[in-house]
C-alpha cells in the first residue's frame, strides 16, 4: 500500500490536510525547514513545487515565488535530493506538483524512478492530461509512483468517469475556474460537483485552488475530504524574510486550518 | 509522397502537438475541435468566411512579380505573394476572421488575443470590432513601447490592451498570460491564438485559416508560369504565414519549401529566436514542439529585430516537417534582415515588415545561385509602416 494511501486510511473519517510551497523559495535549505514545520503542525501530506518559468495554472503568488526559486538556481535534480534528505527523517507522504517540461527534459523514465528511489509518493502534473500521459502512466504505474489527476469544474461526466479511474492517491479538484491562489470566496457550486463526483469515483477527493483561510477550508472539507492549501502559504513565506518569523506564521497558520477541520469532521 | 493528413485525432504531428493544458481547458479545446468540424463542412460558414475574406479583408492578394529585384539579384525570378496588402497590413486577419465567426457560433462574445509586434492584437481587435465582440489583448510590457502605434491602433478599434509585466515581457509572456486569462473566463471567452501554436485544435484551425495563402498562390503561379515554384520562402516566429504558404505544396514534392527563422544577433550567441535550428524538443502553451530551454527545462528568452519572430517556440507542424525532411529551416540575423527591408524599399517601392524581411533576405542569399527560369515564391506577410520608427532608431536617424 502507497504511504498516501495508507495515511487517508488512518484518517477514520477525518479531513485530509495538505499543504504546498515551492521548493527552493527562499532557498532549498529553508524548504528543508519549512517542510517540517508544516509536518509538525499537522498536515498530512505535503506538496511540493518544482519551480517553471512559464508556470500556466497559477496565479501571480505562486508565479513569483518560482520565480524566486529559479533566480536561486533550483533544478528538478536538487529537488529529488531534496526529498531524499527529507525521507531520511520524515514519513509524511510527499508529492511534487510540476509543469511537463522540466519532467520531459529530465526523462520520463529516469525521472520516475529516482523520485521514487529518494521517496517521493506521487505526482501532480497539471499540463499533462490523461490524453498525453500514456507513456508517464506506465512508468509511474510500474514503480508505484501515484499520478493524481485534476479534475475542475468545466470537467464533463465522461471525463470524470475516465479520470477517476486513472488517477491514483486521490483527485484534486480544482475548486475554481481560474489559477492558483486568485478568489476570496469558494464557488456556489461546489459542493453540487464534489458530490458528483464522489458518486463516480472512489478515490478520496481533495479540493484546492482557491482555498485561502480556516472558514473556507472548513466550508470545502464539508463536502469533500479534504484541502489542498498552496497560495496561502508561499505569500507567508514572501512576506517574512526572518525565518522564525516565517516559521511561527507558517506553524501558525497551518494548525489554525488543521483545528477548523477536525471541528468540522 | 505520402499524403499528409495530420494531424491525427489526437491532435498529434507524428510526436509533436497534443493538448498539454490543465483539465479546466479539456472541455472548451474538445467543444472548440467540434465546432470547428461543424463549421468546415456548413457551407453557410464558408460563405460568410468567403464573403468577408473578399468584401473586408480584401482577397485575393496580388501575386507580384518582382522584376527589378529579380534582375537586381541576377539569379531566378521572384515573386511576392502580398499579404501587406490585406486590410490591417498583415496575414493575421485571414485568422482572425475565421476564428471570430467561430467564437460567434459557439455563442461566446468576448475574445481574447496574445500579441507580440501588434499585428495580431489589431487584427483580433478589428475582427472584434466588426462582429462586436468584447476583446482583451495581452501584450508584453516591453514590445508595448517598441509597437506603440499598434497598442493605439488597438485602443482606437475599442480593445483593452493589457500590459504584461511577468517574465521578458514579450510574446511568450504575453502568451502565458492569455492562457491563464482563458483558464479564469472559459466559458464565456473564446481564445484567438495568433499563429500555428497552443493545444490541439489551434494549431490545425490557423492553419486552415491560413491555407488559403498557399491555395491562392498555387493558383496565381499556375496562371502567369504555368508551372509551380521551385522553391517557396516564407519566414518563421510561431509559423502561420509559412505554415499557410507551405501546406498546399506539402504533397508536391518537386517545390523545396524553406522556413526562415531569427538567428538576431547571431546562432552562437543567446541572443536568438531560432527554435527549429537551435533548440530541442519541450512542452509550452499547450504542444509538443521545438523549443529553446535550458538543460533543466526553463525556458529562455527569444531575441529578434522583429517582435513578431521574438518568440522561443514555434509551430508544432513546423517541427513536424523539420524532422521528416519535407521543410528546411534556415536563419537570418538582424543585420540581414535591415539589408532586406532596404533592398525591397529601394527596389520595389514596397516596404516590408521586418518579419518578412527576413524572408526577402534569404531570397537575396539563393536567387543569385538559381537559374534564370528557375522561380522563387515568398510570402511577404505584411507591411513594414509599424516598424519605421524602429528602423529610423537603428540607423541614427530621429523623426
Amino acid at each position: 500500500m502507497s504511504r498516501i494511501q495508507d495515511r487517508f486510511n488512518s484518517l477514520n473519517g477525518n479531513k485530509a490536510l495538505v499543504a504546498f510551497f515551492t521548493a527552493g523559495d527562499p532557498d532549498l535549505s529553508a524548504s528543508k525547514e519549512i517542510f517540517s514545520v508544516i509536518e509538525k503542525s499537522g498536515a498530512d501530506l505535503i506538496e511540493i513545487g518544482v519551480p517553471f518559468s512559464d508556470p500556466l495554472a497559477d496565479g501571480p503568488i505562486i508565479q513569483a515565488s518560482s520565480h524566486r526559486s529559479l533566480q536561486n538556481k533550483t533544478t528538478l535534480k536538487k529537488i529529488i535530493e531534496l526529498v531524499k534528505d527529507i525521507r531520511s527523517e520524515s514519513e509524511l507522504p510527499i508529492v511534487l506538483m510540476s509543469s511537463f517540461n522540466p519532467i520531459f527534459v529530465y526523462g520520463q523514465k529516469a525521472f520516475v524512478e529516482d523520485a521514487v528511489k529518494a521517496g517521493v509518493d506521487g505526482v501532480i502534473l497539471p499540463d499533462l492530461p490523461p490524453e498525453e500521459a500514456e507513456e508517464f502512466l506506465g512508468y509511474a504505474n510500474e514503480k508505484k509512483l501515484d499520478m493524481i489527476f485534476l479534475l475542475a469544474p468545466t470537467s464533463t461526466p465522461e471525463r470524470i468517469e475516465r479520470i477517476g479511474e486513472l488517477s491514483k492517491g486521490f483527485i484534486y479538484y480544482v475548486s475554481l475556474t481560474g489559477t492558483t491562489g486568485t478568489q476570496s470566496a469558494l464557488s456556489k457550486n461546489l459542493e453540487e460537483k464534489v458530490t458528483e463526483i464522489k458518486s463516480k469515483v472512489q478515490l478520496p477527493v481533495l479540493v484546492g485552488f482557491g482555498i485561502s483561510g480556516p472558514e473556507q477550508a472548513q466550508e470545502a472539507a464539508q463536502c469533500s475530504d479534504g484541502v489542498i492549501i498552496g497560495s496561502a502559504i508561499v505569500k507567508l513565506i514572501e512576506s517574512h524574510s526572518d525565518p522564525v518569523e516565517r516559521n511561527r506564521n507558517i506553524a501558525d497558520f497551518v494548525s489554525g486550518i488543521k483545528k477548523s477541520l477536525t471541528n468540522c469532521s | 509522397m505520402k499524403p499528409h493528413k495530420l494531424p491525427d485525432l489526437k491532435g498529434h504531428f507524428g510526436k509533436f502537438g497534443g493538448k498539454y493544458v490543465i483539465e479546466t481547458l479539456m472541455p472548451a479545446l474538445e467543444q472548440l475541435e467540434r465546432v470547428y468540424e461543424e463549421a468546415k463542412n456548413d457551407p453557410q460558414f464558408q460563405k460568410d468566411l468567403n464573403y468577408y475574406l473578399k468584401h473586408y479583408v480584401g482577397r485575393p492578394t496580388a501575386l507580384y512579380f518582382a522584376e527589378r529585384l529579380t534582375e537586381h539579384l541576377g539569379g531566378a525570378k521572384i515573386y511576392l505573394k502580398r499579404e501587406d496588402l490585406t486590410h490591417t497590413g498583415a496575414h493575421k486577419i485571414n485568422n482572425t476572421i475565421g476564428s471570430a465567426l467561430l467564437a460567434m457560433r459557439m455563442g461566446k462574445k468576448r475574445v481574447i488575443a496574445e500579441t507580440g509586434a501588434g499585428q495580431h492584437g489589431v487584427a483580433t481587435a478589428t475582427a472584434a470590432s466588426l462582429f462586436g465582440l468584447e476583446c482583451d489583448v495581452f501584450m508584453g510590457e516591453e514590445d508595448m513601447r517598441r509597437q506603440a502605434l499598434n497598442v493605439f491602433r488597438m485602443k482606437l478599434l475599442g480593445a483593452n490592451v493589457i500590459p504584461v509585466t511577468a517574465g521578458t515581457r514579450t510574446l511568450k509572456d504575453a502568451t502565458s498570460e492569455a492562457i491563464r486569462n482563458w483558464i479564469t473566463t472559459v466559458e464565456s471567452t473564446h481564445y484567438i491564438i495568433g499563429s500555428v501554436v497552443g493545444p490541439h485544435p489551434y494549431p490545425m484551425i490557423v492553419r486552415d485559416f491560413q491555407k488559403i495563402i498557399g491555395e491562392e498562390s498555387t493558383e496565381q503561379i499556375l496562371e502567369v508560369e504555368g508551372r509551380l515554384p521551385n522553391t517557396c520562402v516564407a519566414c518563421v516566429g510561431g509559423g502561420s504565414n509559412s505554415m499557410g504558404l507551405f501546406y498546399p505544396f506539402l504533397e508536391k514534392e518537386e517545390v523545396n519549401l524553406v522556413g526562415v527563422e531569427a538567428a538576431g544577433l547571431g546562432l552562437d550567441t543567446d541572443k536568438h529566436g531560432a527554435s527549429l535550428t537551435k533548440g530541442s524538443t519541450g512542452v509550452l502553451h499547450g504542444m509538443m514542439s521545438y523549443l529553446l530551454h535550458e538543460e533543466d527545462g526553463q525556458v529562455t528568452e527569444a531575441h529578434s529585430i522583429s517582435a513578431g519572430l521574438d518568440y522561443p517556440g514555434v509551430g508544432c507542424e513546423h517541427s513536424y516537417l523539420r524532422e521528416s525532411g519535407r521543410a528546411k529551416y534556415v536563419t537570418i540575423t538582424d543585420e540581414e534582415a535591415m539589408g532586406g527591408f532596404k533592398l525591397l524599399s529601394h527596389k520595389e517601392g514596397i516596404i516590408p515588415a521586418l518579419e518578412s524581411s527576413h524572408a526577402i533576405a534569404h531570397v537575396m542569399k539563393i536567387a543569385p545561385t538559381m537559374k534564370k527560369d528557375e522561380i522563387i515564391l515568398v510570402c511577404l506577410s505584411g507591411r513594414g509602416d509599424k516598424d519605421v520608427n524602429q528602423v529610423a532608431d537603428r540607423m541614427g536617424v530621429s523623426l
